[in-house]
């Protein structure tokens, strides 16, 4: 094999490896991306599919600690007069508390309800989410 | 005076870069021809011969602005914004030390820190490039560390004062969750790698100018690609580790933006690594191994933009403000694309490499690096869709499901793989001879995946595939050593074979990990017992504690395992009240097989004095194998550094390859 037929075959094996690798992540995105969703997002675009995982977020409204002692259920709030109703099994991050910004994973269930399976809450002080902070969402909301 | 000083040696170090880059810039200027390069080597030209010199003040220079930080942070001088912002007078000495690079400014300090360290290191002991080379590698380290200089002084500048008038009685303090020994370790180890690998990159950069893309060439970058990449080695495995203890969820990858920043320069790295000893040994793979170095540091630019742009949803991005982002990717754009410029306009200049047949050690490195740059690209527009998408209206985010479905298979693969190339011959193997080589690791792998599909029929086919493989990897990946003198194997062949090893543990101990991990969540009541993993974990109750800055509710659990001795393990839920935040410190036995790791959480009847409290258990089996993997890749990458450069002083390098020739293997 002449040098330059090597050089031609390596270029086009990059070349393939590059497309198989875009390729193949934008299918993988189409199906595992998940999408954000604030109450008000529910309320306007209508509720996602339930096989759909899922993002909601916004500013915990209230908590209630089921007697079971290891699950939450706990609405989430934004500047809208939406809510969504959300419930999750598991330690809650410490930074989980009413009038504080969250995140949560999950799925919407058939009435409406949410069950999340992982729980973000805000890192610290200065910080906000981005998600949250565009939508009006400020620092100032966690202490009102 | 002490911030003022740091200040001036700062501008002073931006200005050598300049001095650096300009200077340079002359000696290598075209229509001096031919007879620049001959002036410098034979150092007739004075100003040529300033270079190296204004190279390392640089890297002094920045280097002590950098220590006048640490020295502020140590005296807490509160006057200063960053130590009034970031620390606290009563936090312990080790994390006002470490806190220096706990903060936005802080960190892009230390960044600037080691790029032109890393220069530096270059002009004092790179002997082995071509001089006009060399040089040009200091104009392109020169001109990376201009732009950040530009950023770090015009809008990161580390010593602002406080107005007179504003200056607190005591500081803000450190995020909690950085209140960790992890934190003197982690962020300097990754930095030296991940910043380290800009070397590469100049170095790619300046062969490109002088068109030297050769085998010399390679064997003078090689050990700069290994030593950055140690330390990137060694960074992730500490960061891994430090988010498995602390975040308390039990996890030890969470595929979280700012960990693939880390993740994507590696993995070209690591392509680099291979590539660059074709090249190094064979001649080829040329153009190839120059588009991974400049893809290799440009990831590591990317990430900084991704990590210091405050565009993520992370623990380590610091609160920012927004025009340093588009600094930020200004710089990557003009970096990024000059360099890709430079490359579309010199590729042509650069030789065909010599040739190889389909199975040989040259075509396996060759499948290597293409998986290498599959996963890289996978994880790439991964991490990037949300940021694309956000840019359109689109609230996105990827995760786990994303990553482990499409990186795993292709990773595995490329694991598997590993046991097969380093038995192959250069140039040229036998299809039939390959096969008889492989084949009790072959063997050992299905016996594994039969056992796995009998004894654990429910293990997913990830973990499964990921164990039967790290078997047969680990038994393949010491064949180098068969049939040879120990004692006189050169210590870069035990390096690559302890590597390899390294990956078959970490894998063995990720599969072992995601299969067998046992779970149990729990609201227990003092004296009640939880069962997990064939533990006995009985909850005692919670009692106060305090710490130098923190105060915490600690919990104590006596575990037994079956009719063992039995032993007390506390976790903790901690309050610092500068900032107030809580966090979670989880409990962590250690066993031989495995890390029994506890985590308390809420009180569960808050309202109610029933004393339940959520308890979290986990039995991870093997799980330390993952670490002890990640040092041993490092460890195994430190042998061939040493093995390299002990071979270079001996002056013993090979004959040149630059054309093909009958003798089979170099080493």
């Amino acid at each position: 094999m002449k040098r330059k037929h090597q050089r031609l075959i390596l270029l086009l094996l990059a070349v393939g490896a590059v497309l198989g690798a875009v390729l193949l992540s934008m299918w993988g995105l189409r199906d595992n991306a998940s999408f954000f969703y604030a109450p008000e997002d529910v309320a306007r675009q209508g509720r996602p599919p339930l096989d759909k995982a899922v993002r909601v977020g916004g500013m915990v409204r209230e908590i209630n600690r089921l007697p079971d002692g290891v699950s939450v259920q706990f609405v989430i709030g934004d500047n809208s007069t939406h809510r969504i109703n959300a419930r999750y099994t598991g330690i809650t991050p410490e930074l989980f508390r009413v009038n504080s910004g969250v995140i949560a994973d999950g799925h919407f269930q058939a009435d409406g309800s949410f069950v999340a399976n992982n729980i973000l809450a805000k890192h610290d002080e200065n910080y906000m989410p981005p998600e949250l902070t565009e939508r009006g969402l400020h620092k100032t909301d966690a202490v009102r | 005076m002490i911030a003022e000083a740091g200040l001036i040696l700062l501008w002073l170090a931006g200005a050598m870069s300049l001095l650096q880059l300009v200077l340079g810039t002359a000696a290598l200027w075209p229509g001096k021809g031919a007879g620049a390069v001959s002036a410098l080597e034979t150092g007739l030209n004075p100003l040529l011969r300033i270079v190296r010199p204004v190279a390392v003040a640089q890297g002094v220079l920045v280097a002590l602005s950098f220590l006048f930080l640490i020295w502020l942070f140590l005296q807490t001088d509160l006057s200063v914004k960053l130590v009034a912002q970031n620390s606290h007078s009563l936090k312990p000495w080790l994390y006002k030390f470490a806190g220096a690079w706990g903060n936005h400014e802080g960190s892009m300090l230390l960044w600037v820190a080691v790029l032109a360290v890393a220069g530096a290191a270059v002009a004092l002991f790179e002997k082995k490039l071509r001089q006009d080379t060399l040089i040009a590698t200091l104009v392109a380290q020169a001109a990376i560390g201009l732009g950040f200089y530009a950023y770090i002084l015009s809008v990161s500048n580390p010593f602002e004062r406080l107005p007179l008038g504003q200056i607190p009685l005591e500081g803000n303090g450190l995020n909690p969750l950085l209140q960790d020994p992890g934190l003197a370790f982690h962020p300097p180890t990754l930095y030296l790698g991940y910043v380290g690998i800009s070397i590469a990159f100049s170095f790619a950069v300046g062969a490109l100018i002088t068109r030297d893309v050769g085998p010399v060439f390679a064997r003078a970058m090689r050990p700069w690609i290994l030593g950055a990449w140690i330390f990137l080695t060694l960074g992730i495995t500490a960061g891994s580790y430090w988010a498995y203890y602390e975040l308390g969820w039990g996890g030890w990858w969470f595929w979280d933006p700012v960990e693939n920043a880390s993740l994507m320069p590696w993995l070209a790295a690591t392509a680099l690594l291979h590539s660059v000893t074709v090249l190094a040994t064979r001649a080829g793979l040329r153009a190839w191994t120059i588009m991974l170095a400049v893809v290799a540091f440009s990831m590591s630019m990317i990430g900084t933009f991704l990590v210091r742009s405050g565009i993520l949803t992370s623990v380590h991005s610091f609160a920012v403000d927004p025009k340093r982002g588009g600094f930020i990717l200004a710089l990557l754009a003009l970096y990024i694309g000059g360099a890709l410029l430079l490359y579309g306009l010199r590729v042509r200049h650069v030789k065909e490499g010599s040739t190889f047949e389909p199975v040989s050690r040259e075509a396996s490195l060759v499948i290597n690096n293409l998986l290498l740059s599959v996963v890289l690209g996978i994880v790439f527009f991964g991490t990037l869709f949300p940021i694309v998408a956000q840019a359109f209206g689109h609230e996105v985010s990827v995760g786990a499901p994303y990553f482990n479905a499409f990186t795993g298979p292709i990773a595995l693969f490329l694991v598997a793989l590993m046991a097969l190339g380093p038995m192959l011959k250069w140039r040229r193997d036998r299809l039939a001879e390959t096969a008889r080589r492989i084949a009790i690791p072959a063997l050992l792998s299905a016996g594994t995946l039969v056992a796995v599909l009998v004894l654990a029929p429910d293990t997913r086919p990830l973990p499964m595939f990921g164990l039967a493989i790290a078997v047969g990897v680990g038994v393949a990946s010491l064949a180098p050593l068969a049939g040879r003198n120990l004692r006189r194997t050169p210590l870069f062949t035990w390096g690559m074979v302890i590597s390899h090893f390294g990956i078959a543990v970490a894998l063995a101990g990720m599969a072992c990990e995601s299969a067998f991990t046992k779970e149990t969540l729990t609201a227990a009541a003092p004296g009640q017992v939880v069962q997990v993993a064939g533990f006995s974990v009985k909850y005692n109750g919670v009692q106060p504690v305090t710490g130098p800055n923190w105060t915490a509710i600690q919990a104590e659990v006596e575990v037994r395992r079956g009719d063992g001795e039995p032993f007390l393990m506390y976790p903790e839920a901690r309050l610092f009240p500068t900032p107030p935040q809580p966090t979670s410190e989880a409990a962590i036995r250690t066993l031989w097989n495995g890390q029994l790791y506890i985590a308390i959480g809420e009180p569960s009847d808050p309202n109610t004095q029933s004393g339940r409290r959520q308890l979290r258990l986990w039995w991870k089996p093997l799980v330390t194998l993952i670490w002890l993997g990640g040092i041993l890749v490092a460890f195994g990458g430190f042998l061939a550094l040493i093995g390299r450069l002990r071979r270079d002083r001996r002056g013993k390098v090979p004959a040149l390859a630059e054309k093909p020739s009958k003798w089979e293997a170099v080493r």
